[in-house]
């Protein structure tokens, strides 16, 4: 862990440093002051969320027009329009629900934490508001189970707004198993139904049936705050950063080879390389960077120009994801590393269908293999055919993003790849690996 | 009034039985475990008789002909 400009992964141990906050909005309260926001430090900045503003209308309330006019996208990692999902819910009958996705389980991901510990009210404003848009009554806050410090700050948070009686809506905070696919909305969904936080598959849909049989609107930490942003300062206010396109900031989590791996916000549009030189510059010459996590995309280093907005990155077969970027040295070995996150995603799958259940451990074992150099003839072949296999075969996106990491692996490290199927492996193979990857052992619980 | 019909497969209750993929080679492959694979959602109409027998003879109804296009 570094001290210097970004902020870094934990935030109370280090100060802000100079010249980050050009394109904070989110984190504008972190940089200026350092110190976690309390509810007066938020109510002192932000104001109070402007709670009677954004009901009402006569075709849809003001909000919901806002943060179309705004084009704000979901910072979960899917990119999905907000304003259609808050259409549908507020469109159906009956008291509707809101689900704030804290979860974050991508294990390169740091930004939703970050951005909790910092600054948990302007979540929970843009929770609250959402639902006084959508007409529901109740908020659930949803984090893992094993971010014991997380929970507390939360608990605290919500009891300064229950004190100061800020929220015409009930908020509850939940503790949920950590997976990786039970940060999938329809796994949020399930566990708060009573039944195991694994993704449910549709139809029907959260919104038209989610929680308690009601329509549920399911948002990221962070796009809440965007959104409880919006409706204090408009859409206009929004597009003054990003592309026409792709408006606004965004967090993004910095890792890996750069010399001072954190969070940071930056405006959509904004090359790779600049925010690899926010997060310090590569400490060694690069070969590849990671994008969009470990159900993400590898890109060569002669991409990293590219500019990080979903239209930008789509010929290259990526999408900014939930924001992670991880700098791979020259001296990593890609199908290594590759193989490693394999595993991880592989035990992690939800056993519940079949091609994510038998496909996921075969080409993650096939994966290991190229790595070790032990690969047959045929390995090549087979991943490729069990690869292709994987992606729209399952009832949530977990085999695609892990078929995406393997396929994108294959056409980035080809050289590497080579070189493991004829001569066993490649200088960097028995270097220790450089990106950290918890346990592939399958989750205690899903309860 | 639309009768054009998509085939979609609930991931969570298909256990790899394979009738579909025998009634309905057509558009159903099936993969190395038995598992199947949509060649084509949509059902074109010399094979909606076809695609209704295999939606019928699921054990674990779980292959659907959904209205509509895909």
């Amino acid at each position: 862990m570094s001290s210097s400009a970004t902020a870094p992964f934990a935030p109370h141990h280090l100060a802000p440093g100079p010249g980050d906050a050009a394109d904070a909005r989110l984190l504008a309260g972190w940089y200026a002051t350092g110190q976690p926001a309390t509810l007066a430090d938020h109510l002192g900045r932000h104001g109070p969320p402007p709670v009677t503003a954004v009901a009402g209308g006569r075709t849809s309330p003001p909000l919901v027009e806002a943060v179309e006019a705004a084009g704000l996208t979901g910072r979960g990692g899917a990119g999905f329009p907000t304003v259609r999902k808050l259409r549908a819910v507020a469109g159906r009958r009956g008291r509707a629900v809101v689900v704030v996705n804290a979860m974050e389980s991508e294990p390169a991901s740091r930004k939703d934490r970050f951005l909790l510990a910092v600054a948990p009210h302007l979540v929970l404003d843009g929770a609250v508001l959402a639902a006084i848009a959508t007409g529901a009554d109740t908020v659930h806050v949803c984090l893992p189970r094993d971010r014991s410090d997380q929970y507390r700050q939360l608990s605290a948070a919500l009891e300064e707004r229950r004190r100061a009686r800020l929220d015409p809506v009930r908020l509850r905070l939940h503790a949920l198993p950590h997976t990786y696919v039970s940060s999938e909305s329809t796994s949020l969904v399930r566990w708060l139904n009573g039944g195991p936080a694994r993704p449910q598959g549709s139809p029907p849909r959260t919104h038209e049936r989610g929680v308690a049989r009601r329509p549920t609107l399911v948002h990221n930490a962070e796009t809440l705050a965007h959104l409880a942003l919006i409706a204090r300062h408009g859409p206009d206010w929004f597009r003054q950063a990003g592309t026409p396109d792709e408006p606004g900031t965004t967090l993004v989590t910095v890792s890996g080879a750069v010399a001072a791996p954190g969070v940071l916000e930056v405006a959509l549009g904004t090359p790779l390389t600049t925010l690899l030189g926010r997060a310090g510059g590569p400490t060694e010459p690069l070969r590849a960077v990671l994008l969009g996590g470990f159900a993400g995309t590898w890109l060569p280093d002669a991409h990293t120009h590219t500019p990080l907005t979903r239209r930008d990155l789509a010929p290259l077969g990526a999408v900014p994801g939930a924001g992670v970027l991880v700098a791979l040295p020259h001296t990593a070995c890609g199908p290594t590393e590759t193989a490693r996150m394999l595993a991880y995603l592989a035990a992690h799958s939800a056993r519940q269908c079949g091609p994510c259940r038998l496909g996921l451990p075969a080409v993650a074992e096939d994966f290991t293999a190229l790595a070790a150099g032990r690969a047959d003839p045929d390995l090549l072949s087979r991943l490729h055919c069990r690869t292709g296999l994987l992606p729209d075969r399952g009832a949530c996106r977990h085999p695609d993003g892990a078929a995406r990491l393997a396929a994108s692996a294959l056409r980035v490290f080809a050289d590497d790849v080579d070189r493991h199927l004829t001569h066993g492996g490649c200088p960097a193979t028995h270097r220790p690996p450089r990106i950290p990857v918890p346990p592939a052992t399958p989750p205690e619980t899903w309860r | 009034m639309t009768r054009t019909r998509t085939l979609r497969i609930d991931r969570i209750t298909c256990t790899g039985r394979g009738l579909c993929a025998e009634l309905l080679p057509e558009l159903i492959d099936l993969d190395e475990w038995g598992y199947p694979v949509l060649k084509d959602r949509a059902v074109p109409d010399h094979l909606r008789t076809h695609a209704r027998r295999a939606v019928a003879a699921c054990p674990r109804l779980a292959l659907h002909a959904d209205r509509g296009r895909p």
